[in-house]
This record gives structure tokens, sequence and C-alpha cells, in this order.
């Protein structure tokens, strides 16, 4: 795969996966309202990932369209950040995923929406606004649970801590990033990390919470080396293309 | 049906009532107005309406767990958005269903422990299980199907807050129908395994379809008040006869079959003549003995439970807000 290629792609695996785990809790939240504000936020990401990776797919050139790219790679192949792919856990394990990772695509899809190549600016454009609500309703709960109850805090503190050490890779840059903005479809990463840190800063105080003590960061998404979670993952969305290959549905 | 009597065979208990009010509320509602939640209505109204709709907000709620059981497997990033946005909208149906009961003076939270006390009743269809793909397909086809040709009657039902909740569901509702017959269409034209399952799946949801519209008239002690009082307008076997007509030909063109030797085109009635619904199989499942009906349960129970510190926690912050607030001023 071209790296312009392999750029679409690991936009389109991030809300791929994000989008798969937050369905998981469809029918199971803890009250009507954010059943439905949790399946939104799954929904936009499905969107976003059937643009990104159609646009991966028509790239590449090699007739792959987005759904053999979701549902014909195995792990290695997948460019996801290792945050996605975290279980969702308790809600405030949801929250804290959903929170750093919300900040970070509001960040960066403002920037790609000015980007030259009019196909990655277009999806951002649009992505951008779906974001900035889910950035917005995860700070909220972010706030609530902190501020809440001691249990809540307690929780929101365990699910930050599970989630902090994935945040670097956030912002990593590589060869793909590189030759994107060369090519005029990609964003620095690297320079959305101070506005993030105060975003969150911001939400983390209003919180009554501190910024979890510094963790070596985990990487390897990017080039496919994954945690163990997103086999078991990829097993069950999978099932149907794999159980019937040639079927169309 | 979601709204379906499943009280049973008890009548309604008949509580004395002004009869000056009563006769003034009868002529109303013989009118067709609307009754709105600061009239006065009569006791065993307000009681049947409760029950009914928040058997129906039940009804979309536990119903998001059959289908959402297939939204992690979907088979392409179209179906599962689709699918996932339908089952959103089943809890944006039993938001509003709960808003509109509400107004009766019954609050969510009584509705929820009812539910999970097993006191208060949901459709009957959503304690069998969805095993394949194509049970997602039959349940839009046959389960919205079935939902719609009770609740399209129901949009002028004489409540004014149901009536005007149901004016939204249905519309939904009948893009549900729509999609799930598509995904069966696509099935039966699909490859060997894709059509078997697509028969298969119709095999399972045809008679826990048409169990859906309730008991047969001759059992329903309460139709007649209840169409009296414009909660309900049609009779259960006038709706199940309705459904057949309109679903039979719809398997005949996709080249499924209906599970059912009796089925018969009856010229004279201009009708389909069909089998008897097993009713002993449908009286079981009411009392709580459906396949999953303790999946069902026990996954509401937990949602229930596990959100409990959420719940708590926003109450909290929310109560430390307006105390800051006061404070502030
Ligand atoms: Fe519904
Ligand atoms: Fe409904
Ligand atoms: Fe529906």
């Amino acid at each position: 795969m071209d790296v312009i290629a392999t750029y679409a792609l690991r936009l389109g695996d991030d809300s791929l996966i994000l989008g798969q785990r937050l369905s998981e809790w469809c029918g199971h939240a803890p009250a009507l309202e954010v059943d439905l504000s949790l399946a939104n936020i799954a929904l936009d990401q499905v969107g976003q990932a059937t643009h990104f990776l159609n646009l991966a797919g028509e790239l590449e050139g090699k007739g792959r369209d987005g759904d053999a790219l979701a549902f014909r790679r195995d792990v290695m192949d997948f460019t996801n950040c290792l945050l996605v792919e975290q279980p969702n856990g308790d809600f405030a394990q949801t929250i804290a995923r959903q929170f750093l990772f919300s900040h970070y695509q509001a960040l960066l899809f403002e920037q790609m929406a000015a980007v030259k190549d009019t196909r990655f600016a277009a999806i951002a454009a649009k992505a951008a606004k779906e974001v900035a609500y889910h950035a917005t309703l995860a700070s909220d709960w972010v706030i609530r649970l902190g501020d809440g109850t001691d249990e809540s805090k307690a929780r929101m503190v365990a699910g930050l801590a599970w989630v902090w050490r994935f945040a670097d890779e956030l912002f990593a840059m590589d060869a793909a990033d590189a030759a994107a903005i060369e090519a005029g479809a990609g964003v620095d990463k690297s320079a959305l990390r101070g506005a993030w840190d105060s975003r969150v800063d911001a939400v983390l105080a209003e919180a009554t919470l501190a910024r979890p003590a510094p963790h070596r960061a985990t990487t390897g998404g990017r080039i496919g080396r994954h945690s163990e979670h997103l086999g078991h993952l990829l097993s069950e969305m999978q099932f149907l293309q794999r159980a019937y290959p040639g079927a169309t549905w | 049906m979601y709204t379906t009597d499943m009280s049973g065979n008890k009548k309604a208990e008949v509580v004395a009532e002004d009869p000056e009010e009563l006769a003034a509320f009868e002529a109303r509602v013989a009118n067709d107005e609307f009754i709105e939640p600061k009239d006065w209505m009569p006791e065993a109204y307000r009681k049947t309406l409760v029950r009914q709709m928040s058997q129906h907000a039940h009804s979309e709620i536990v119903g998001m767990l059959p289908e959402g059981n297939w939204i992690s497997r979907a088979p392409n990033l179209r179906r599962k958005a689709i699918l996932l946005a339908k089952v959103q909208d089943e809890g944006g149906h039993g938001l509003y269903l709960y808003a509109a009961a509400e107004t009766l003076g019954t609050s969510r939270d009584e509705m929820t422990e009812a539910l999970l006390s097993g006191k208060a009743k949901y459709s009957t269809i959503f304690n069998y299980p969805t095993l394949t793909w194509a049970d997602i397909g039959a349940i839009g086809w046959l389960v919205d199907g079935a939902a719609i040709m009770n609740q399209v009657p129901l949009q002028r039902t004489s409540y004014g807050p149901y009536a005007r909740a149901m004016v939204r569901i249905c519309k939904e509702e009948s893009f549900h129908q729509r999609q799930g017959y598509e995904i069966m269409m696509h099935l039966a034209v699909g490859t060997p395994e894709q059509k078997r399952m697509a028969q298969d799946a119709l095999n399972r949801w045809w008679w826990p379809s048409l169990m859906m519209f309730g008991p047969p008239d001759e059992k329903s002690p309460n139709t007649a008040q209840s169409m009296r009082w414009r909660i309900k307008r049609d009779t259960n076997d006038e709706l199940r006869q309705k459904f057949v007509d309109i679903t039979v030909p719809q398997a005949e063109a996709i080249g499924l079959t209906v599970p059912d030797d009796k089925l018969k085109w009856n010229e004279e009635r201009g009708a389909y003549d069909f089998g008897e619904v097993d009713w002993e199989e449908f009286a079981a499942v009411v009392r709580g003995e459906g396949p999953v009906a303790k999946e069902r349960l026990q996954a509401r129970q937990k949602a229930w439970d596990d959100g409990a510190w959420v719940r708590e926690a926003a109450r909290v912050h929310a109560e430390k807000r307006a105390n800051a607030k006061v404070a502030a001023e």
C-alpha cells in the first residue's frame, strides 16, 4: 500500500475499531439517554470509517473497498492506535478512552478540513462537527464522574490510569505522516499536542481530577503491533465474512 | 403486539366514578377528542393506559437486546450502520413512550422497577433468540411489520401524548420494516446457505410474530372496553388476519415458504385461512417462560445495577452544581 493509502487506512481503522467497541454498549448502558449518546458516537465513527476505508481502497487501487479492508484483514494489517481497541471496561473507562481520543480527533479534523487534498478535507470537515460534539459529551461525563461521588471519582481515576499510556501514540509521527503532509493530505499531529494538553487539563481541573502520572508510552498500533484485545474484536466483527466467503449481504 | 393486553383473563376492576364526569369523558372520547394529561379521566382508563404504554416502552427497550446481539457481527459497514441506527431508534421510542406514560403520574424509575420485578410485561416476541444474521431481517420484516399494524391506528388513540408519540414512532417503524425485508430479499437471492438461513429465520419467527397480536378475540375480555375508550381500534384477530394477508405475498415474492400447512387463500372471504397459533406456548411466554426470557431480564437487570453508580454520580454532581449556583447568588 502506498503511504497516502496507509494514511487513510489508519484514520479509517481508528474510527472502525472505536465504533465497534462503542456499539458493544448498545442496549446495556447505565441509562437510556446514555445508551442513545453512545450509539450516536458509534454511528458517527462507523460512518467516518466507511469514508476513510473506501478512500484507502481507492488510493490502493487493487479493487478492495471499505468492506474488504474492514472484514478481510488480520491483526497485523490493522493500523489503528492502541487506545481505541481497549476494552470498554466500566462506564468510566469507556469515557476516559473517549475523552482522550475525541479531543485528539477534534483537533486533527479541524486541521485536516483545510488540507489541499479535497478527498481528505471533505471527510474531515463533516467529521469535525461530529467529533467536537463527542469531545464535549466525554468531557461533561469526566466532570460529572470526577466531581460526583467517591465511587465515581475512584472509577474515573482508574479509567484514566488504564488509558493514559496510550495517549502518546496519538501524536507520534512517522514516514506515512510525513508523506501525507507533503502530499497535502495530512496534518502534523505532533503540533496538536500542546492544544490537546491544555484542553484535557482544563477538563481534569474542573473534574477535580489530577492528571495521571507519566507512563512510558505503549505503542505499535500503527505498524500492526496490537494488544491481545484486537484479535477477539476482529474474530467477532469478521465472523460472517469469514464463515461465508464470497457471499454478499 | 407491543400493546396487546397481556393481563390475562381478568376483567378490569370497576371503580365507582362520578357519573356526570364519566359521561362527559365518554362523550369526548366517542367524539374522537384527545384527552390531555390535566383532563379528568376515569381511574381505570389511567391504569389501562399506564399498563399499555409502559408495556410498549419496555418492549422497545427489551427489543434492543435481540437485535443488539448482532451489531458487532453485522456483515458489512452499511448493514452495521443501519442496524445500529435501528436499535438506537428503538431506544428513542422507549424514551418517548416513557415520557408520555410519565404524564399519567408514574415515574420512569417506577416503571423500570416493575419491569425488573416481572410485574410489568413486555412483548412476548423478544423472548426468542436471534441465532443468525437472517434473524435481523426477519425481525425487521415481521416484528416491526406487526408492530406497525397495531400502531398506525394508535396515532389516533384517545390519549394525546400517546397518540403524538405514535406518529413519530410509526414513521421509523415503517423504515425498519422495509430494511428488514430488504435483508431477507438479499439473502433469498444469495448463496444456498444464505437462502437456507432466511427460510430458517422465517420458520422460527412466523408463529411468534402471529402471537404478537395477543389472544383470540373471545379470550380478550378487555378489548371491548379498550375499543370504546379508543385505546385500541381493532381487535386482535382482525389485526392478525390483516398481517397474514399482507405478509404471505411478501414471503412468496422472495421465494420463501410460510411454515403453515393450513395456509390457503380463501376466495370467498378474500383473505387467507391459516392454522391455529400454539396458545399454550403463548401463555407460557406471557408467564415469563419464553426461551430466553431469563437472559433478557438478566441483561436489563445487569445494565440497571451496573449503571447505578453512574446515575447516582450524575445526580450528586447536579446537586453540587445547583448548590454552588445558589451560594454564588
Ligand atoms: Fe420501535
Ligand atoms: Fe413499537
Ligand atoms: Fe422498530
